[in-house]
């Protein structure tokens, strides 16, 4: 006798960045109860950061929040941001997930967003969000388009906490500072000192997984220096954005100075299996391009140069736009960069041009090394919590790569976005959909027969 | 500690300051360096042609002596030995075929299977001897000098040969800071010296010459601190030339690893022939108070 069990109709998205963001609204737009788990205190993800985004030079706050108040706002959404999937069990059609909501010490009911705790909390350490370009207070909100719009302190970095624990631990040494100005000034009393991380369980039918990329930490290329005047894609858009901590004025880390020579290396660790990486990440040539011509608009009588092995421009409009690039001045050289270091003022960067068999050297104000995309840190931890599989770099594995690209290894678990191979916007959004369609197809049914489970 | 070493051509004409350093510093630290008997070319440079095998003989042959001393293990100096050796001795290891054939045509041999681990002398520092046991042994804090580490390309390159980071090699700085020097950063410390141009080409070597050696000197460097004497003759041997094309080049001494090591540990000055050295170093260490005034 077969056995049929019923569809437990909900989904749990985990990501909320645009992948994640696009499926979770997918889903709920189709009727069904969608519940979102993001690890940081916003939804947004990597798009959120970026200054423009190519081909058409749009900027994320026209076309990212909207869909992020959208999700905030859905009746069928619950979101749950600083949280985390801990445990997964059970099988298609009936998962029962734990999930782990950390303590953000704020009362979400009460914090109305309004910015006091903030602007006056005495204690800064780099931004995420920021890609450590500028400083955040200990009590935040990643960025001011946040959803949730509230605030969260990070125990890591907290005056009070950490007396508290010192106070715990009876620890020798000097006593830090009581501080609390965050409670003392804010106006709906949401600070909450007494909250403990949380378990959530809940039933779902169907995951979608959408977890996503972080670059390549720049200390995997010794070649090129550990230099404040060197920094990768996410840190260059930062700084590039007008709505960024420069106001879109591009000034260079270590003086501030806005720089006048500025080379970008493309396969910064792409495409060479000799540093581990052997895959291409298929949105530097693109981003690249566009840094270089957002500088050229911001610093007009400043000189881009490329270092690129090939350029792979392969979506709709890309290729027209990196010829536009060409034409506004950026100068490409077709070669790989052997060597990037300090001498004095400038940054020299040594490398060869393979067209005129010549080799290069450029003395440059700031260097903007185009990172190879890598899966988001702690992605194999997660596929294993999930029991789907991931592949060498550690992407997830999709069922079948060509026919199957939306399913994980395990049924009623699906994948959207970068988390399974380097992806740009437009295709991490069309997966999301894809994905979202896949889980909307198992919602259509009440019942279903989980293969391989036969009873008697 | 008895090890196996294999000295090579410079070692006994241009680089003698190289060897009798390292003998006379190992020694004080416990390590006896046992030269091979019946030792030959160790074929200069790795050839990378696939059926080109009869380069690869007189690499083996070494190892070959090497075994028949009864020893698993050979150390060298020069960076280029080093390099020959270790990449003749991997293709042993890993290509079944090309072995079967050099040893056939070394029927007079003992076949050579991999036996012999080829190690540079600054692997041995680190790993065997190790910082600590070096640190005990200082006598003569090298204190007040200030180096740049030069690698060159032989000793980390490639990587299944590399004796430390490809990229970024620490060993020789490491080494440095044990006896007291002080050790600048020297973004250019792999970069090429010219190498093999110098007889076709000298004109290029005065051009990477004068890139390294006028990083050097803007660094603040006292003296380049290097293991091969190839690089010691292009980085050195020219220095005239390039002050002559360079007016801001004002040179550059340039010491092997061995000089400075047998010096710290207490070895006499005129055992590590500093006379043969490029570039003025007596004349430093003298005004550093490191070796007596001449009398």
């Amino acid at each position: 006798m077969r056995l049929s069990v019923g569809v437990v109709k909900k989904a749990l998205v985990i990501g909320g960045g645009v992948a994640g963001i696009q499926a979770a609204l997918d889903i709920a737009d189709g009727g069904y109860q969608v519940i979102v788990v993001e690890k940081t205190p916003s939804i947004g993800g990597h798009m959120a950061q970026y200054a423009e985004v190519f081909p058409t030079l749009d900027c994320p706050q026209c076309i990212l929040t909207p869909k992020m108040v959208d999700v905030g706002q859905h009746p069928n959404i619950r979101l749950l941001t600083y949280a985390e999937v801990q445990r997964v069990s059970g099988e298609v059609g009936n998962f029962e997930v734990e999930i782990l909501q950390k303590a953000r010490k704020v009362d979400h009911t009460k914090c109305t967003g309004c910015g006091t705790c903030w602007q006056k909390c005495p204690e800064k350490v780099p931004s995420e969000y920021d890609a450590g370009v500028a400083d955040r207070a200990a009590i935040y909100i990643p960025f001011a388009q946040a959803v949730p719009a509230k605030a969260v302190i990070d125990t890591e970095h907290c005056r009070y906490i950490k007396y508290l624990e010192f106070m715990e631990g009876e620890k020798e040494g000097k006593k830090p500072p009581q501080c609390r100005i965050c409670e003392r000034l804010c106006p709906a009393g949401a600070i909450d000192w007494e909250q403990e991380d949380e378990t959530i369980t809940e039933q779902v039918g169907a995951i979608v997984v959408a977890t996503g990329f972080d670059l390549m930490p720049i200390k995997r290329l010794p070649e090129y220096a550990e230099d404040p005047d060197v920094v990768d894609g996410i840190q260059f858009e930062r700084m590039l954005c007008p709505g960024g901590p420069t106001a879109g004025v591009v000034r260079r880390p270590s003086d501030k100075r806005t720089p006048k020579e500025v080379v970008f290396v493309s396969c910064a660790g792409s495409r060479d299996p000799e540093h581990g990486v052997p895959h291409c990440s298929r949105v530097c040539c693109m981003y690249l391009a566009k840094q270089a011509m957002l500088y050229k608009h911001a610093v007009p009588d400043g000189q881009a140069h490329i270092f690129y092995i090939d350029t792979r421009t392969t979506g709709k409009g890309y290729e027209e736009f990196l010829q536009r690039t060409m034409a506004e001045g950026t100068v490409y050289l077709r070669g790989k960069v052997s060597r990037i270091y300090r001498d004095g003022d400038k940054i020299k960067v040594m490398g060869v041009d393979t067209l005129s068999g010549k080799q290069v050297e450029v003395s440059a104000d700031l260097v903007v090394l185009g990172m190879a995309m890598l899966p988001s840190v702690g992605t194999k931890d997660l596929a294993a919590r999930l029991g789907i599989a991931t592949d060498e770099q550690g992407f997830l594995t999709e069922n079948h790569i060509k026919i199957d690209p939306l399913e994980s290894t395990r049924p009623g678990i699906y994948l959207a976005g970068a988390a399974q191979g380097p992806k740009d916007i437009p295709d991490s959004v069309a997966q999301g959909s894809g994905a979202a369609s896949k889980v909307l197809g198992l919602f259509a049914h009440s019942e279903m027969t989980p293969e391989g489970l036969v009873v008697g | 500690m008895d090890l196996s070493y294999y000295p090579g051509c410079t070692l006994k004409t241009k680089a003698l300051n190289f060897e009798a350093s390292a003998i006379a510093a190992m020694s004080v630290l416990g390590v006896n360096l046992i030269e091979i008997p019946r030792w030959n070319c160790c074929g200069t440079v790795h050839s990378m042609a696939d059926d080109d095998l009869a380069h690869h003989i007189a690499p083996v042959r070494n190892l070959v002596r090497v075994a028949e001393q009864g020893s698993n293990r050979v150390v060298t100096l020069c960076s280029f030995c080093y390099n020959t050796l270790k990449r003749a001795d991997l293709l042993m290891r890993n290509s079944p075929e090309k072995r079967n054939t050099i040893n056939s045509f070394m029927d007079d041999e003992i076949d050579y299977n991999g036996q012999v681990e080829v190690v540079h002398l600054l692997e041995v520092l680190r790993d065997d001897v190790g910082w600590e046991a070096i640190a005990r042994q200082v006598k003569v804090p090298l204190e007040g000098l200030k180096v740049v580490p030069y690698y060159g390309c032989t000793l980390t390159r490639p990587q299944e040969a590399a004796i430390d980071s490809v990229e970024n090699p620490t060993v020789i700085q490491e080494l440095m800071k044990v006896l007291g020097v002080t050790v600048l950063d020297f973004p250019l410390a792999t970069e090429c010296c010219g190498s093999f141009e110098i007889v076709s080409d000298p004109g290029a070597v005065i051009e990477r010459a004068y890139a390294i050696l006028g990083m050097a000197q803007r660094k603040g460097a006292d003296a380049v601190v290097l293991s091969c004497p190839l690089c010691a003759h292009n980085l050195g041997q020219k220095q005239a030339e390039i002050a002559d094309k360079y007016s801001d080049f004002t040179g550059m001494p340039i010491v092997y690893f061995t000089q400075l090591l047998a010096l710290a540990v207490g070895v006499s000055p005129e055992v590590c022939r500093f006379d043969l050295n490029f570039g003025g170093v007596e004349a430093l260490l003298r005004d550093r108070g490191l070796i007596p005034e001449r009398v």
